[in-house]
């Protein structure tokens, strides 16, 4: 008896201090404090060494003329351009690498990561020896390979290397023709937007008309046909013409065309040839991760070899893959970084670099750097979220 | 009659000759070289890539290359492959930096407690790990401490601007995954907390220090680290890539850790909550061991992407392996056209090795681990 009325009697009182709520409370208080107390410390190290040595804080020095060259903008740069510019010409610089970078890549990986699982020996061998070889060295000692063992050691502008459709490589870097479109091409661009519309809109009435009467329209084909005709079309109707540019080899230098600079070209080489490794590799265990039951259950439907690749084993395989893809993509931006250590004009080398040692506002550089990678990689895990709950398997 | 036409049999079939040899080199070649005719093509292709390419790298590192010994003439001789006897000759360099040579003994003395404390270590089946653990993670970078900066028992000081060379670049990996794995394993725990703010405080943590690249980091340790101290106080070049590095690193550790803690089933933690230990009890006695065991191979990969990662200190002026080869690079007695190439082969050789090593062995346990019931 006594047991039941202990049972139906208020819990027996603990001492507060081990009440796990009380305790978490302080717990907490306990670390903000000291977390709040740390900050502090250094904030006010930071103002007296500042006060120390007569500087001042602040974001004014962002408007004020910036008095030195850089080397490869994508905008007109002068001696004139103010900071704010400097640090635009870095931050386009980064994402023109990462741009290019991301889809020559993407590409490479993909090509490796089949290969790897290719049933032919040689090529998976050619395949897992470069994934081998290229993981293991470090991106910094290829990149300066790339820069002064092989653009270093390219041949004088006079004896460039010519390859076909005037290209040309040589010590300044890759010359190659500069599209010139006329006053008549604003009409192509609006038929390139107006196909990629109609492309989108055809797919997703394919669909539509899939799910409700199960006939398949050949999407690829017909969309193909579309750019050709809606593009085409407009190409001629409006006589707008294309024409280009062409780097000419002058006296001492080329003239004319698109003069990439070779510090960009051996951070893209680096970059995407590095990369490519890792997404070989996130395509290779994507596509395993698919198990061989969905190969036979497609087969057992009767599905073609082309059907089961794209209905059955490429949905599932992209599912796996994309997320790691995204955050390989994150790492060729951030590694794009590197391109201080070989002077490519990015933007840790123009703004944490030269205006931070012009300007020797260290902390306002280094919190505005840091700022730009914070937020491409918040955009890359709110796409990844995005992605992943989209293709995320629906479960009973 | 019906009978007439009743089949009856009056010899054997004769037998179908055997299926040819399932092993064998022509079958295997006709099954991973020539199954099909685009297989054949792409076969082709390779063999001529192969014919191509190996000849004359195999030439340019080995066949035609100036063995160790040799003179920087041999290496300026037109056609003249990898200058080994440049390797040779810096080798020191690359090693120990600028570390004095009469000292030479003391690095030497580290490299070797490294090797005999980290051997039973990776060893799954050798006993006193407890100890061995203890000496490695808590005595051995003490003791080498000393050892390499020198003022105690009489050994002269050097002053870390000497130090150099792989020397320096297995230190800063070292320090930098010994130092981050506490931190990595309270960041993981902050993580899981229930507690709000120690959870916000540890997301926001571990995501600053994975979003931003660590060349801005290590700019950040060698610029901003002497503002942030009391004015007066001087922080060795080295220390700040050391923090740097150990930062970065415990960012990436703290996601490893996560994923062991996750992978846990609850059970796990209901049930040490249902004897009554305390969280710390829990944690130590039941959740980590197990945890921790998962992650091994991810711990190891983390390892070999901050072994890649210190080649970055380079840029804030410190001598690691990359720096000396880089610079030594310039060193005009072995001026050759094939100086900077071997350079980077001798240095990138010497990374792939221990990455290589790392990699290798992190699949070992995988496969350890893997107890072939995996849900």
């Amino acid at each position: 008896m006594a047991v039941q009325d202990n049972m139906r009697s208020a819990p027996a009182r603990t001492s507060l201090l081990n009440d796990p709520v009380f305790r978490g409370i302080i717990y907490q208080i306990v670390v903000a404090a000291l977390v709040i107390a740390f900050f502090a410390w250094i904030a006010i190290n930071t103002a007296q060494n500042l006060a120390a040595q007569n500087k001042s804080t602040g974001f004014d020095f962002l408007f004020r003329t910036a008095g030195f060259d850089i080397s490869f903008t994508l905008f007109e740069w002068s001696r004139n351009s103010y900071y704010w510019q400097a640090f635009l010409a870095g931050l386009l610089n980064t994402l023109l690498v990462a741009v290019i970078g991301i889809v020559c890549a993407t590409i490479l990986g993909f090509t490796l990561g089949v290969a790897r699982l290719s049933s032919n020996w040689l090529v998976s061998r050619f395949a897992s020896v470069y994934i081998e070889t290229i993981r293991n060295i470090p991106l910094l000692l290829q990149l300066f390979f790339w820069y002064f063992a092989v653009l270093k050691a390219m041949p004088a502008v006079r004896n460039s290397l010519a390859f076909p459709f005037d290209i040309y490589l040589n010590q300044r870097g890759l010359m190659i023709p500069r599209p010139l479109p006329d006053e008549q091409f604003g009409w192509v661009y609006i038929a390139i937007a107006v196909a990629i519309l109609g492309a989108i809109g055809l797919s997703r009435w394919a669909k539509r008309r899939l799910d409700a009467t199960g006939k398949r329209f050949p999407v690829l084909l017909a969309a193909i046909g579309l750019f050709i005709v809606v593009i085409g079309g407009t190409f001629l109707v409006s006589g707008a013409s294309l024409s280009f540019d062409v780097p000419v080899l002058q006296r001492f230098n080329f003239a004319g065309g698109l003069q990439l600079p070779p510090e960009l070209v051996a951070l893209v080489f680096g970059l995407s040839i590095y990369t490519a490794a890792f997404i070989g590799e996130n395509v290779r265990g994507g596509i395993q991760a698919v198990s061989h039951g969905q190969t036979e259950a497609a087969q057992s439907l009767g599905l073609k070899d082309g059907d089961r690749l794209r209905l059955v084993i490429i949905p599932q395989a992209m599912r796996v893959i994309v997320p790691p893809l995204t955050s390989q993509y994150l790492n060729l931006t951030k590694n794009s970084s590197l391109g201080a250590a070989i002077g490519y004009p990015e933007l840790v080398n123009v703004f944490a670099g030269t205006t931070l040692n012009q300007t020797g506002k260290a902390i306002e550089v280094i919190a505005m750097t840091m700022g730009v990678y914070l937020v491409l990689s918040l955009l890359t895990s709110a796409f990844m979220n995005w992605y992943n709950s989209r293709v995320a398997l629906v479960e009973r | 009659m019906a009978t007439d036409t009743v089949f009856v049999r009056t010899h054997f079939e004769e037998p179908r000759p055997a299926p040819g040899r399932i092993g064998g080199v022509s079958h295997w070649l006709r099954r991973n070289l020539f199954a099909t005719p685009g297989d054949a093509v792409l076969t082709i292709l390779g063999i001529l890539f192969l014919l191509w390419v190996v000849p004359p790298l195999f030439n340019y590192v080995i066949g035609h290359a100036v063995p160790p010994g040799g003179t920087v003439e041999q290496c300026r001789a037109e056609g003249a492959g990898a200058c080994w006897a440049y390797i040779a000759a810096r080798f020191s360099f690359f090693i120990y930096g600028f570390y004095p040579p009469a000292e030479y003994w003391r690095p030497n003395l580290v490299f070797f407690m490294l090797a005999v404390l980290i051997t039973p270590l990776l060893i799954p089946r050798a006993p006193f790990k407890r100890l061995n653990a203890i000496l490695f993670f808590v005595v051995f970078p003490v003791v080498s401490f000393y050892l390499l900066n020198g003022g105690v028992f009489g050994m002269p000081r050097v002053p870390t601007e000497q130090w150099g060379g792989l020397m320096v670049t297995l230190i800063i990996s070292l320090v930098g995954i010994i130092c981050s794995i506490p931190i990595g394993i309270l960041l993981a725990l902050g993580r899981q907390s229930k507690l709000p703010i120690i959870k916000t405080l540890c997301v926001m943590f571990i995501e600053l220090w994975r979003a931003v690249p660590l060349i801005t980091v290590l700019f950040m340790a060698s610029i901003m680290l002497p503002l942030f101290m009391p004015s007066g106080t001087t922080i060795d070049k080295l220390l700040r890539a050391l923090v740097g590095v150990t930062l970065f690193a415990s960012a990436y550790l703290a996601e490893v850790v996560r994923g062991g803690l996750q992978a846990l089933p609850r059970g796990q933690y209901e049930a040490a909550a249902a004897l009554g230990l305390s969280y710390w009890k829990r944690t130590y006695f039941i959740i980590l061991p197990q945890a921790l065991r998962h992650v091994i191979p991810g711990i190891v990969n983390t390892f070999i992407a901050l072994f890649k990662d210190t080649s970055l200190v380079s840029i804030v002026g410190i001598f690691d392996l990359l720096n000396t080869v880089q610079s030594a690079s310039s060193d005009v007695n072995w001026i050759s056209p094939t100086q900077t190439i071997t350079g980077y082969l001798f240095a990138g050789m010497v990374f792939w090795i221990f990455c290589f090593g790392m990699s290798r062995y992190s699949l070992f346990m995988e496969r350890r681990l893997d107890t072939g019931h995996k849900r």
